[in-house]
């Protein structure tokens, strides 16, 4: 089956690309990139993407699928649909699931639900500890043999320093990314929210950014000690943003993705006790919303990543302090972003390569490219379509969202996996 | 003056008219516990549930006590907090209540936001009697009601709020309650019970008691929960009583008409000396008594009392 995308934009960062040029697939690749209207269209099924962007396929390195364990929650197949309908042709899978993704069976399961889900790709992240309980180093050659992309304990951060630094060392051994969950857990103790007025007038307990701040630093700093690879996840502050700048400056590896809901919310959005914006790291203030806008457009940041976590009433409608943290996102993620674009904060080409390009680049994927050759992951957008976010139409199976209601500008129209149109909207 | 509210869920929602408007009712209702025959007719046929998921036992009496003088039946049922946990859900337990139809609930919860929660899921009205760190609006009402009856007024009087801060739920209604009636609130404490921002609630930070205390009308000790010892925000209770217990000595510093008030229950010799407590200044057990006649208050109003009143 052969493939012609006709007269859409096309923004390829890893090509430094942004012009009209039409598309040919063929079969699971890409064969042809050229001016419009000189590739011949005879036998080749034809895709108008007029007024479209034509982006390498997007990719969310941060995930939780659910599976195995909580397939109530979300399971692979749904998880990589939503993943497909939100216009994502790759995700990375978070490997706190029950049991944890610690060892090569867990890893081979998921990537065979996931081809039988035939949606979104699922690329596994390996804990960094065994049962990520932060005692023992994980078998990383033999993750990585079963297709792991990167190491994590997300959801329990790596407290003991030496363990850090061990992992920081070892995984290069196999060119794995570690993905620190950077979280000062003591210094969190029991807090709820971010700590600021919020936090004081609805008596929720806070979580001050020192919490994340503190937790950065360590592991940047390491990873200057041990020459590691490190990427921090889910960043929400200001001053995290600035330390991962300065690590940058000084030549550091390291590279740090931020969720949508950090540059779309501010802990204001907590004030009806609303447990769908309960997420950890939490939403902060309109002071760290700017900062990490400013850290995207100026490459401090390298990723947007929705930290997708479904939770079912079971776990969120509760009173606050019962309620489990986290919010799903990959439906809205796109939506969410462009308005960055819409706002001036970001070109479309910085946003891919924020959502495709360096994601696929961090984690080594194939994708995250349209240069002939490479995977025909595709992603069409219109960037200027309007929709209203409705959680009772996503295909995850949960609904803990907070932006249901909300009206977006830009969404995903099609998103094509090897050669194959997976989502049409 | 028409009070058009279901719930009372705390004191930052509330316009100054409105909490004068309670005032005014709780002080008409005062008289009515005076009488040999304590009870009038005003809500029979009516039914008040109390809720409580915390011990309580002098909000718990007040608000009973409250019901039956004007005349509402009354239950009360008292849940331990474990079971919260390994039991029911509060949103079951609230679609279980609004089936035996109450007219008012009464709720007390360890969780911030618990009474909103239930707030929003039922159609009889529902009372904080104290959620979590979040707030305790009957308390901020009858310590208002305290300090206008002993003060005559409400505006321009410096209030010291001395304690816990960020543990207590009655420092944050208090802070909104004395603020919004036109006093200047000073809050004190060790800084480990200080949580940041509380300046912009309308409140002075101060480290000091004695700085806070000073040219004070109405000084206001907090308890300590003397289980935050061991989560370090204190050393010792030694230390604590030293520097943040109120003594006798400070009250030269304060105005010399200055009322001295407890949420209770006390730690004698802890955050208050006994002869502060049981001294003249010392209008605990009125705030208690105010407490019986601004809950009849509440609970008539929010059926309806205030209507056209």
């Amino acid at each position: 089956m052969s493939l012609l995308i006709t007269g859409g934009l096309v923004v390829d960062p890893a090509q430094d690309l942004e012009a009209p040029q039409d598309l040919l697939i063929d079969g699971a690749k890409i064969t042809a990139l050229a001016p419009p209207g000189t590739i011949p269209p005879e036998g080749r099924r034809v895709i108008s993407a007029k007024g479209l962007v034509v982006a390498p396929g997007l990719i969310d390195m941060h995930v939780h699928l659910r599976e195995p364990g909580e397939e109530y929650k979300e399971t692979i197949l749904t998880g990589a649909q939503a993943a497909a309908r939100g216009g994502f042709t790759g995700v990375a899978a978070m490997p706190n699931t029950r049991p944890v993704n610690d060892n090569a069976a867990v890893t081979r399961f998921i990537l065979e639900a996931a081809k039988k889900a035939g949606a979104a790709r699922v690329y596994p992240v390996g804990a960094i500890s065994v049962g990520s309980k932060g005692e023992a180093l994980c078998e990383y050659g033999d993750l990585k043999e079963a297709g792991a992309v990167a190491l994590s304990d997300d959801g329990r951060p790596v407290t003991n320093s030496l363990l850090m630094r061990r992992a920081l060392e070892y995984a290069q051994v196999f060119d794995l990314p570690l993905i620190s969950h950077a979280e000062d857990l003591a210094l969190r103790a029991d807090g709820l929210i971010h700590e600021a007025l919020v936090s004081l007038e609805l008596g929720l307990r806070g979580i001050p950014a020192a919490a994340e701040e503190i937790a950065i630093f360590r592991d940047l700093t390491l990873a200057g000690l041990t020459k590691g690879r490190l990427h921090i996840a889910h960043v929400s502050t200001a001053g995290s943003v600035d330390l991962i700048r300065r690590a940058k400056a000084q030549g550091l590896k390291v590279t740090a993705e931020t969720a949508p809901h950090y540059f779309t919310l501010t802990d204001e959005a907590v004030r009806d006790y609303d447990t769908n914006a309960k997420v950890n790291p939490p939403l902060r203030t309109a002071a760290d919303v700017a900062a990490i806008k400013a850290g995207l457009a100026d490459g401090a940041l390298d990723a947007i990543a929705c930290d997708h976590a479904p939770h079912t009433p079971l776990e969120k409608d509760l009173e606050f302090e019962a309620a489990a943290f986290g919010l799903i996102g990959l439906e809205t993620s796109l939506g969410l972003s462009l308005k960055l674009v819409h706002e001036g904060v970001l070109t479309l080409s910085q946003l891919i390569a924020l959502m495709s390009t360096h994601p696929a680049r961090i984690l080594g994927l194939p994708g995250g490219s349209l240069a002939p050759g490479a995977l025909a992951d595709v992603t069409l957008i219109d960037p200027h379509r309007a929709w209203t976010v409705d959680i009772q139409s996503f295909a995850s199976k949960s609904r803990n969202c907070p932006f249901n209601g909300w009206n977006l500008k830009g969404r995903a129209v099609m998103t094509i996996i090897g050669g194959k149109i997976a989502g049409v909207k | 003056m028409e009070f058009r509210r279901k719930d009372l869920l705390g004191m930052a929602e509330l316009e100054p008219e409105e909490i004068r408007f309670i005032l005014d009712t709780a002080a008409s209702f005062k008289e009515i516990s005076t009488r040999s025959i304590k009870k009038v007719p005003t809500l029979r046929g009516k039914t008040v549930v109390s809720l409580f998921y915390e011990a309580s036992t002098r909000t718990r009496m007040s608000f009973e006590i409250a019901a039956k003088r004007l005349s509402a039946d009354t239950v009360s049922l008292t849940v331990a907090a474990s079971s919260v946990t390994k039991g029911e859900t509060l949103e079951d337990t609230a679609h279980n209540l609004e089936a035996m139809a109450p007219d008012i609930l009464v709720i007390r919860h360890q969780a911030s936001g618990a009474a909103q929660f239930l707030a929003r899921r039922l159609k009889c009205g529902v009372i904080n009697a104290g959620d979590g760190l979040h707030e305790h609006p009957t308390q901020a009402l009858l310590d208002l009601l305290t300090v206008r009856e002993a003060k005559g007024r409400l505006d321009g009087l410096k209030v010291a709020i001395i304690g816990d801060i960020a543990h207590s739920r009655v420092a944050r209604s208090n802070i909104h309650a004395f603020t919004k009636m036109g006093s200047r609130v000073t809050v004190a404490g060790p800084p480990t019970m200080l949580p940041p921002h509380l300046e912009d609630l309308g409140a002075q930070v101060t480290f000091s008691l004695t700085d806070a205390v000073r040219g004070a009308d109405v000084i206001m000790m907090l308890r300590l929960q003397l289980e935050r010892m061991g989560q370090m925000y204190l050393s010792t209770l030694r230390e604590y009583s030293t520097y943040f217990g109120l003594a006798e000595r400070h009250l030269k510093l304060a105005k010399k008409d200055v009322i001295i008030m407890h949420p209770g229950p006390l730690n004698r010799g802890v955050e208050i000396s006994a002869e502060v407590a049981d001294g003249p200044h010392s209008l605990i057990l009125e705030q208690v008594t105010n407490g019986v006649a601004v809950r009849m208050a509440v609970l008539y109003l929010l059926m309806g009392g205030g209507e056209k009143g």
